[in-house]
């Protein structure tokens, strides 16, 4: 089985790619809760003017009718006005696309960007959306039954793991 | 005609007889033996008893049968093992005139199933302000005089028609409860109520009207008989009042020995009853003060409700529950609880009530009338809608199982239910 | 007893009809859902779709334009459908029962619905009656219960204080009467709280309340030594009439909330009111509109509490 790719070595190459397409208006927001910690991390090595945002899509996830609210909801936080920015929205693992939808969702109830570009660690194919990441850490082969995750360790750093899907 | 009933348990609470044997019906009454029965009824494996005596039955005629018939109430009695019954005045006209009473006796008697023994009204449409024509409606059939559930605040007239009533030597059946104090009340005031939200009727509403009542029988020499006791504190009053030697009786509506607020659950309006269920405490002191004779007797209090006024929020919703065909099984419960005997258990509905009736039925003795109940005391019965012979299916015990089913009842010899 | 009617067999809330009973847990996920619909009013769309194409049906039995305005919010901003019944002037003045009202709004395909009732328990007989998609929040029965009041009054106290298991509650004035106390009483003994304290003359004291596991002062200056939290509640007017007060003065003599009693309660407490007050009678102006009182935020705080709770059972 091949071995999953190094997360913190993955860091400093997004943060290179990603460079290059900032302007004055950018601003990062990551997705709760992995896409969080990736952007913190992120938002520190680009050194952004802006503080980092913070997204859960609790309220707009399109499966409410089958599961209800069953998620422990977090605070959704953007500190600047989203109106005519480029933002680079993170999240951890890009699959089917429809965190990514609810997310942009969201991000228009705040106000209308000017772009929106999609940065994630992992890309483990699967998807049933048009969606797609602008930049991409790695592409990622996911066994069926199991389940991409990022995990945190007490120090911070960033692994990447598979788990049994529930 | 000429009945053998061969092999039951035969159960006399008067005479404390209970044993197996047979008992022999003839010309209405209890025979000594008979030569050569016209019907032989075996009733082993059964329990052969005097007919239950039912103080308290709703049978909502006149005036309210959209709630119940007398028809289907008089099978629902004799379903229920009931032979003997006793119809409080608060039907639509109240019975405060002897024609209405002789018009009821008279319905009763042609349908020829139980007994029925009319209490009159003790003031004019029940409204606490003139006394009724009690000698006459005595003479209608009248057994004695209440107010059933209506209040009577005049506590003068109240004195007055005591008097009345002793001058001739009528009976007189009053609940114990003040209204003013018993005002908007919909449950007990205590805990439970609070926890509901429910308007409460404080238990000094009953003693602080039985005082006064007792009082007012010590200086008129009234026999009184008190209705529907609910708390713990009557009870030693009622206690005190019978060892000083008043001409006191009292009975327990049957629900009353079996539940309690906590019973109420999430507003369950079959709980809604008249007097209210109260605290656990107080069911406990009635159960025993029916063991041990302090309260007579219990009644089924049975009052039909239809469905449309019992599916309501529970201060909406009408009070009463029905019981004629609970009575018997609620009573073996009650006598297996306080493990009482048979014998023992029984004469709280059968020669208990017929002594305070002042009638010779309740008894099984040559001579008495033939009023006898064959039952089974470990048969289920499962209390739904479908199995209540009677339109009144509202009951705190539905989707229950109760033991004890009526194989058969039989009035003045004849038998007028068999299962 | 029957199983609790507000959780359905996996133990999740599908209709919330009271605060007694439910678990811990339970309350305490209404509280944190609340916080994050918190910061949904403060942007410009307020509205999350979360209920879109569910209809609200608002059954007020007894009428309310604030209560009513509040849940006519809260379900806008999830995006719901939002039908008002003022079924006190309607149906129910024509002989129509509870129980067919209901059935009949059921036939017009209602998703939630939110009840006040001048009964005790009614909400309870409508949820014995709804169909399995259907869920009731009660927006306060008679004097039982007012479960979304006592959430929101609990978001509050959280809101300033933080932590419940160091608090001294009092609820002041007509407990007898009130929902909204017996409410909040059943959450802050479920959330813990060690001191719950009402204050109130007899007659407005109900029978056997500290087996809700209050402590009962007739005292107000004395049952406010101390207290963290002072709970003002509404005295209606018609209580002056029945033979419960002699008047509003007598009240604010003896209970009304002025600077000078509440000198006597911990220095950061908090006032709070459910609305609306009675200046003069339970509280004085200058501590309504003064530093203590977090009245106007206990208004705010009240359309995310519905939200969150909305958002709850509809989904389960």
């Amino acid at each position: 089985m091949k071995t999953l790719p190094d997360a913190e070595a993955l860091l400093p190459r997004l943060a290179a790619e990603i460079k290059p397409r900032l302007t004055p208006t950018s601003a990062m927001i990551g997705l709760h809760t992995g896409g969080a910690w990736l952007a913190e991390r992120l938002h520190a090595m680009l050194g952004l003017k802006e503080p980092l945002g913070l997204l859960d899509i609790a309220f707009y996830r399109d499966d409410y009718a089958k599961e209800g609210l069953k998620h422990d909801p977090k605070r959704s936080r953007i500190p600047f006005d989203v109106e005519g920015r480029d933002l680079l929205l993170v999240d951890d693992v890009l699959y089917t696309g429809r965190t990514v939808r609810a997310a942009m969702n969201e991000l228009f109830d705040y106000g209308r960007p000017r772009s929106i570009a999609l940065v994630v660690l992992a890309d483990r194919g699967g998807r049933q959306l048009p969606i797609c990441a602008q930049h991409c850490g790695a592409q990622v082969e996911v066994p069926a039954g199991m389940r991409l995750r990022l995990k945190r360790a007490a120090d911070g750093r960033l692994k990447l793991e598979l788990e049994r899907a529930a | 005609m000429k009945i053998l009933i061969r092999g039951g348990r035969v159960v006399d609470p008067a005479s404390g007889r209970d044993g197996v044997g047979d008992v022999f019906v003839a010309d209405g009454v209890i025979a000594a033996a008979a030569a050569t029965p016209d019907r032989v009824i075996e009733a082993g494996g059964l329990v052969v008893a005097p007919g239950l005596v039912d103080l308290a039955a709703r049978l909502r005629e006149p005036g309210l049968e959209y709630r119940a018939t007398l028809e289907s109430e008089m099978e629902a009695a004799v379903a229920g093992g009931v032979t003997s019954l006793a119809c409080p005045p608060d039907t639509d006209p109240p019975l405060d005139e002897p024609g209405l009473v002789d018009m009821l006796r008279r319905r009763a008697g042609a349908l020829a199933r139980a007994r029925l023994y009319p209490v009159g009204a003790l003031t004019v449409k029940l409204a606490g302000e003139r006394l009724t024509e009690m000698t006459e409606l005595a003479a209608a059939g009248c057994v004695a005089f209440s107010q059933a559930n209506a209040p009577l605040t005049d506590t003068q007239v109240l004195w007055r028609a005591l008097q009345y009533a002793a001058t001739f030597g009528f009976r007189v059946w009053l609940r114990a409860e003040d209204p003013w104090l018993a005002k908007g009340g919909v449950a007990h005031d205590g805990e439970v109520a609070t926890r509901l939200g429910l308007a409460g009727i404080p238990a000094f509403a009953e003693t602080s009207a039985l005082a006064t009542l007792l009082e007012l029988v010590r200086a008129t020499g009234t026999r009184l008989h008190v209705c529907r006791l609910s708390t713990a504190a009557a009870v030693g009053m009622i206690r005190a009042a019978k060892a000083e030697g008043l001409p006191v009786t009292c009975d327990v509506g049957i629900h009353h020995v079996h539940l309690s607020d906590m019973d109420l659950g999430y507003f369950d309006a079959q709980c809604r009853l008249q007097p209210p269920l109260r605290t656990q405490r107080d069911r406990d002191a009635l159960a025993a003060a029916l063991a041990d004779g302090t309260v007579d007797c219990a009644v089924s209090d049975h009052t039909p409700v239809d469905e449309d006024h019992k599916q309501l929020p529970f201060d909406e919703a009408e009070p009463g529950a029905t019981g004629l065909e609970l009575l018997l099984p609620l009573a073996l419960k009650w006598g297996r609880e306080r493990k009482l005997g048979l014998a023992a258990a029984l004469a709280r509905v059968t020669s208990e009530p017929a002594r305070v009736l002042g009638v010779a039925t309740g008894r099984i003795a040559p001579g008495a009338p033939a009023d006898l109940v064959l039952f089974d005391p470990e048969a289920p019965l499962r209390v739904t809608p479908q199995a209540l012979k009677s339109q009144g299916k509202n009951s705190p015990f539905l989707g229950y199982e109760l033991a004890g089913r009526v194989r058969a009842t039989l009035v003045a010899g004849q038998v007028v239910y068999e299962a | 007893m029957p199983r609790n009617p507000q959780l359905n067999a996996h133990g999740e809330l599908q209709h919330l009809l009271s605060i007694e009973g439910l678990p811990r847990e339970v309350l305490l996920q209404i509280l944190d859902t609340a916080h994050s619909f918190a910061g949904v009013t403060e942007r410009d769309i307020k509205k999350v779709p979360l209920l879109r194409g569910k209809s609200v049906f608002n059954l007020f039995f007894e009428a309310s334009t604030r209560t009513r305005t509040t849940f006519e919010i809260a379900a806008k901003r999830l995006s719901a459908d939002v039908i008002n019944l003022n079924v006190a002037v309607s149906s129910q003045s024509k002989g129509e029962s509870l129980l067919d009202t209901v059935a009949n709004l059921s036939a017009m395909q209602a998703d939630l619905f939110v009840v006040r009732h001048g009964s005790s328990g009614a909400p309870y007989l409508i949820a014995r009656h709804v169909k399995p998609h259907e869920h009731v929040i009660n927006a306060g029965d008679g004097r039982h219960a007012h479960p979304t009041q006592g959430l929101l009054d609990l978001y509050t106290i959280r809101h300033y204080k933080k932590d419940f298991a160091r608090l001294t509650v009092a609820i002041v004035g007509d407990v007898l009467h009130s929902r909204v106390a017996r409410s909040l009483v059943h959450g802050l003994t479920t959330l813990g709280v060690p001191e719950v304290r009402v204050i109130g003359p007899q007659t407005l004291i109900p029978a056997g309340v500290g087996a809700l596991g209050v402590h009962v002062f007739h005292d107000m200056r004395a049952g406010l030594k101390g207290c963290d939290v002072v709970v003002m509640l509404r005295v209606q007017n018609e209580r002056m009439d029945g033979a419960l007060l002699p008047s509003a003065q007598e009240f604010f003599r003896n209970y009304g909330l002025t600077a000078e009693k509440l000198a006597l309660a911990a220095p950061d407490a908090i006032v709070m009111h459910p609305g609306p007050m009675n200046r003069g009678v339970e509280i004085d102006s200058s501590v309504a509109d003064g530093p203590h009182s977090v009245i106007l935020p206990q208004v705010t705080f009240g359309i995310a509490v519905r939200m969150a709770v909305m958002s709850i059972v509809a989904g389960n």
